[in-house]
């Protein structure tokens, strides 16, 4: 396996936008392929993630249709990769991988979607999908249902009066719109209170507003390449230490979802490639889709021990400048959450506060940064190490 | 040729019919509901299609304020994980409860397992007929109380 970088990246601000997925793709790739110092003609290959582009703008083979936007030479392969809300990371995944074996020497990888663009009632609808359309779907379960339920069985199985933890998911919310304050690609740069997060309208008791990411418009995009090309081309590349990927069933399969296998079997992967643990991780840009998923994750990737994540938070370690920076970006939160892109908006992040450039929300000597992305009920999770060294 | 044996309409059309169907496994003895195309915990194919006793235990809840597109008349509604007696979990609605009075006493509670119809509204879900509608023997599971 060859060394694999990271060049350049490139993401456009998250939230409502009038431009379609092919021009915020455009947008994000043109940036990274330019902060590369290469030409288009040099990409052998683009790795599209994307969730719900079909029914945003009616659009499929939206991968072709980037390539040529961008002017990529014809024989450029051009592929979308789904997998829910991990879309992005599993074409940056799979643009790592075949780097990494030689059958590519630079690849765009990153994603894009219109969510916001939908409404909430379809865009709900739609991500719903992401559920098993044969015997879960037709309760009605959404997203934030799902994750409603695992903030029901997270309270009973640690003993944590709900009141308690909701105060503790609220102060998940409260930092990620501390740390969104400070990007200025953020949808929300706004800060809110405890107070704010406890008064919002109830989406799926015991999840209310301020507990929930937001529907998001936008695109990222990374230029993944050869340890060799990326140091005649960027000062400082990134490079990829480990990659992970898990899988998962329906959400009746899984049982106890406080424990979530796939995402314990990625990260696995991810920490044996690179031969660290998660005591190595100075920051990471976790899947904080709901407040209760940023205590449940941090678990599971083995930052705390089971049933501690939420007194964690409430001590302010998951804070920049606490023990382990959890989301400087704002996470999907307060940055927003344009399914397709997400895990690229991750990977750029933590790209960006490798090599010191994040202003008000860097986090200081970070050497170790790691990514995690949740698509469906679990049903695909992946996880990235990035290091300033290799 | 494998042949999968329970595909999901025989399986919708037994529950409509007042059974709940499932596997049970000849090499490890686990139960598979709802079915696949093998065991649920050691993935062998050697199992015998069992019909369940139908009652399970609430282990967690949401009450569903905000819908998708097609649910809204049915907001609030109460969407729950519950365990069968034989072992697998199923995700329902819980019935027969105000979804306003319902509180977290409810996990523990021993439910029996029926059906509800989707609602007519209902788009993109499950495999859609011809006519373009969600095909009739496609349902929710409910839980209601025993």
């Amino acid at each position: 396996m060859r060394k694999v970088a990271i060049m350049g990246v490139g993401m456009t601000k998250f939230g409502p936008t009038e431009k379609s997925q092919v021009e915020l793709f455009a947008e994000a790739a043109m940036e990274a392929i330019n902060a590369s110092n290469i030409k288009t003609k040099d990409v052998q290959a683009l790795f599209l993630g994307n969730g719900l582009g079909d029914f945003e703008e009616g659009q499929l083979n939206l991968a072709g249709f980037c390539a040529n936007e961008l002017g990529l030479p014809p024989e450029t392969t051009a592929m979308r990769f789904e997998g829910a809300c991990a879309s992005a990371s599993v074409a940056i995944r799979n643009a790592f991988l075949l780097v990494a074996s030689g059958a590519y020497d630079i690849v765009v990888a990153g994603g894009t979607e219109r969510a916001f663009s939908m409404g909430t009632s379809l865009a709900t609808r739609t991500f719903a999908m992401g559920t098993d359309s044969k015997y879960e779907e037709f309760s009605g379960l959404t997203f934030p249902g799902v994750f409603a339920m695992l903030a029901h069985l997270y309270a009973n199985k640690y003993n944590i009066p709900l009141p308690k933890l909701k105060e503790r998911m609220a102060m998940v919310a409260v930092k990620n719109h501390k740390n969104g304050a400070k990007n200025p690609l953020a949808q929300f740069q706004k800060e809110i209170t405890v107070e704010t997060v406890l008064k919002g309208f109830v989406v799926a008791d015991p999840l209310q507003l301020f507990d929930c990411c937001p529907f998001s418009d936008g695109g990222a995009a990374v230029v993944i390449t050869t340890d060799e090309i990326a140091k005649k081309h960027v000062e400082k590349p990134v490079y990829i230490l480990g990659a992970g990927q898990g899988s998962a069933g329906s959400l009746c399969r899984q049982k106890d979802y406080t424990i979530m296998p796939s995402r314990i079997a990625s990260a696995k992967q991810a920490y044996k490639m690179a031969g660290v643990g998660p005591k190595d991780i100075n920051m990471a840009e976790v899947h904080d889709c709901f407040t209760i998923a940023e205590i449940v994750l941090l678990e599971n990737l083995g930052f705390y021990d089971f049933g501690t994540a939420s007194e964690a938070v409430e001590k302010g370690e998951t804070e920049i400048g606490g023990k382990i920076a959890i989301n400087p970006s704002g996470g999907l939160k307060a940055k927003g959450h344009p399914v397709g892109a997400t895990g690229a908006a991750q990977v750029y992040e933590i790209v960006k506060q490798l090599r010191g450039e994040c202003g008000a929300r860097q986090v200081e000597n970070a050497k170790i940064g790691m990514t995690d992305t949740l698509g469906g009920d679990a049903g695909t999770i992946v996880n990235l190490i990035l290091g300033i060294q290799k | 040729m494998v042949t999968y044996k329970l595909p999901h309409k025989e399986f919708n059309e037994a529950l409509k019919s007042g059974k709940l169907m499932g596997f049970k496994c000849n090499s490890c003895g686990a139960y598979t509901c709802p079915p696949k195309i093998n065991c649920n915990e050691c993935a062998s194919m050697d199992m015998e299609v069992v019909e369940f006793k139908g009652r399970a235990e609430i282990k967690s809840y949401t009450i569903i304020r905000v819908s998708p597109e097609g649910f809204e008349s049915e907001v609030p509604y109460i969407v729950a994980l519950a365990q069968l007696e034989e072992g697998p979990n199923l995700v329902g609605n819980l019935v027969g409860v105000d979804p306003d009075k319902v509180t977290d006493e409810i996990i523990g509670i021993k439910v029996k397992i029926g059906w509800k119809p989707a609602p007519p509204e209902v788009k993109y879900c499950g495999p859609i007929g011809k006519d373009g509608k969600i095909k009739p023997e496609m349902v929710a599971i409910t839980f209601s109380l025993m």
